[in-house]
């Protein structure tokens, strides 16, 4: 149940503050998101520079890089996927615990980015496990993480606890490990993991 | 520095049982490299290495190259006997026929090494190896042991191209996992197709995805046939 954004302030000047446990819950999630100490390629110095004193990740409360996967609560996949590589991100993020999000960042950890045409390049991380968000650019400029993590936090803010759009550490059904790819004779085992990513139509 | 038919009689002097070949470069920088014979490699690259005047302490690059097999077509002048009618009698008459034949010229791996001299302060110096073949004939002596440097340029050609450094101390692949069969730096490598899903293809992706829905289009089809 909301409260009255009105009523609040009125409140508020009485020195009575109100809100719902939904609103504390995820205000404490999205207040102090650490990262995974985690970088696969040139995204990864992008990344370092946000979480310095120009952009001051810490701002958004995500200035702790944990060097865990047990300790962290994002994974900011920074940076071109092999597939020589992509089997131990899926394991990173599987030891990782719930409430847990992912930002793939630029255009390789998206899509495969200059080097889709590569037999050896993941043509994008989302194929093995979900992604929360997508940031385009070559590298993304700090600015471009930044406005992920805002994204993020937005996406975290308007999670109910409840029903159908709940987040997944709330939903028993969910899956909590992902299967991890083979690396095959030719290619990673399975290709894709069909219950993260389907082929999305592409209308021409 | 010498020239490389300096080199090339020097090796033949200091390593008699070489026998050493010039392999042109018709570029303007015309840096015309030796090939050496897989059994006398070593000994002529220790030579390379100890010799006095030449020096040669740095192997810089170690590449591969893959030549496939190629199928030449040519055109041959060919005479035969040929029985004909000419003015109402039967006669045997020689006749020159142009006749197209194929041949297939084998292919095979090639590795080819930069050398340099910091002593000496010159170079390069290029020479190069090639395997028998291209499918089992494939081992050449390995220049770890005489230049360290080659160990993970040699791992590299190893992975990508399949030649097998005999001599290696460490033969494993070093860019793929273990386990994958390929050579991907091959011609006739088949990467594999995982191209169904270009929303922005252009150029070679826009040819593979093109090739990929028609072949998804061709299996659903099939598919459909089977049920029926």
């Amino acid at each position: 149940m909301a409260v009255d954004e009105q009523l609040k302030i009125e409140m508020g000047k009485q020195g009575v503050f109100v809100t719902t446990l939904q609103e504390l819950y995820n205000w404490g999630r999205r207040s102090s998101i650490w990262p995974m100490n985690f970088g696969l390629a040139c995204c990864a110095i992008e990344m370092i520079a946000t979480t310095m004193a120009r952009y001051d990740l810490a701002r958004f409360g995500a200035e702790v890089f944990r060097p865990s996967p047990r300790q962290a609560d994002m994974m900011i996949i920074s940076g071109t996927v092999t597939k020589k590589m992509a089997p131990q991100v899926v394991r990173l993020y599987n030891q990782m615990a719930e409430p847990r999000y992912v930002i793939a960042m630029g255009a390789c950890a998206i899509s495969g980015g200059p080097f889709k045409q590569g037999y050896n390049v993941l043509k994008g991380i989302d194929r093995y496990i979900p992604v929360d968000v997508h940031i385009p650019g070559c590298p993304p400029r700090p600015e471009a993480l930044l406005e992920a993590f805002m994204t993020l936090q937005k996406k975290i803010d308007a999670q109910p606890l409840t029903g159908e759009a709940r987040p997944r550490h709330l939903d028993e059904q969910a899956p909590g490990e992902f299967p991890v790819p083979e690396q095959g004779a030719h290619d990673l085992e399975p290709p894709a993991n069909k219950s993260v990513w389907t082929v999305p139509v592409v209308i021409r | 520095m010498k020239t490389v038919e300096e080199i090339k009689a020097a090796i033949e002097a200091a390593v008699p049982s070489a026998s050493v070949e010039i392999v042109q470069n018709p570029a303007p920088s015309a840096q015309h490299s030796l090939l050496l014979k897989a059994e006398t490699a070593v000994a002529v690259a220790k030579f390379l290495r100890d010799d006095a005047e030449l020096a040669l302490d740095f192997l810089s690059n170690v590449t591969g190259v893959d030549w496939p097999d190629k199928e030449i077509t040519e055109k041959v002048k060919v005479t035969k006997m040929v029985t004909k009618t000419v003015e109402g009698t039967e006669q045997q008459v020689e006749e020159t026929v142009e006749e197209t034949r194929k041949r297939v010229e084998p292919g095979y791996l090639e590795v080819v090494y930069h050398l340099y001299s910091m002593t000496k302060k010159h170079g390069p110096v290029v020479f190069r190896m090639r395997t028998g073949n291209r499918a089992d004939d494939v081992k050449l002596p390995s220049m770890t042991p005489v230049w360290r440097s080659a160990e993970y340029q040699e791992r590299e050609v190893f992975d990508l191209y399949g030649v097998e450094f005999v001599g290696h101390p460490d033969l494993r692949r070093i860019l793929m996992w273990e386990g994958f069969k390929d050579h991907p730096m091959r011609r006739d490598y088949v990467e594999p197709d995982d191209f169904e899903y270009e929303p922005t293809a252009h150029d070679e992706v826009l040819k593979r995805a093109q090739a990929h829905q028609a072949a998804a289009a061709a299996a659903a089809e099939g598919q459909k046939g089977a049920a029926q």
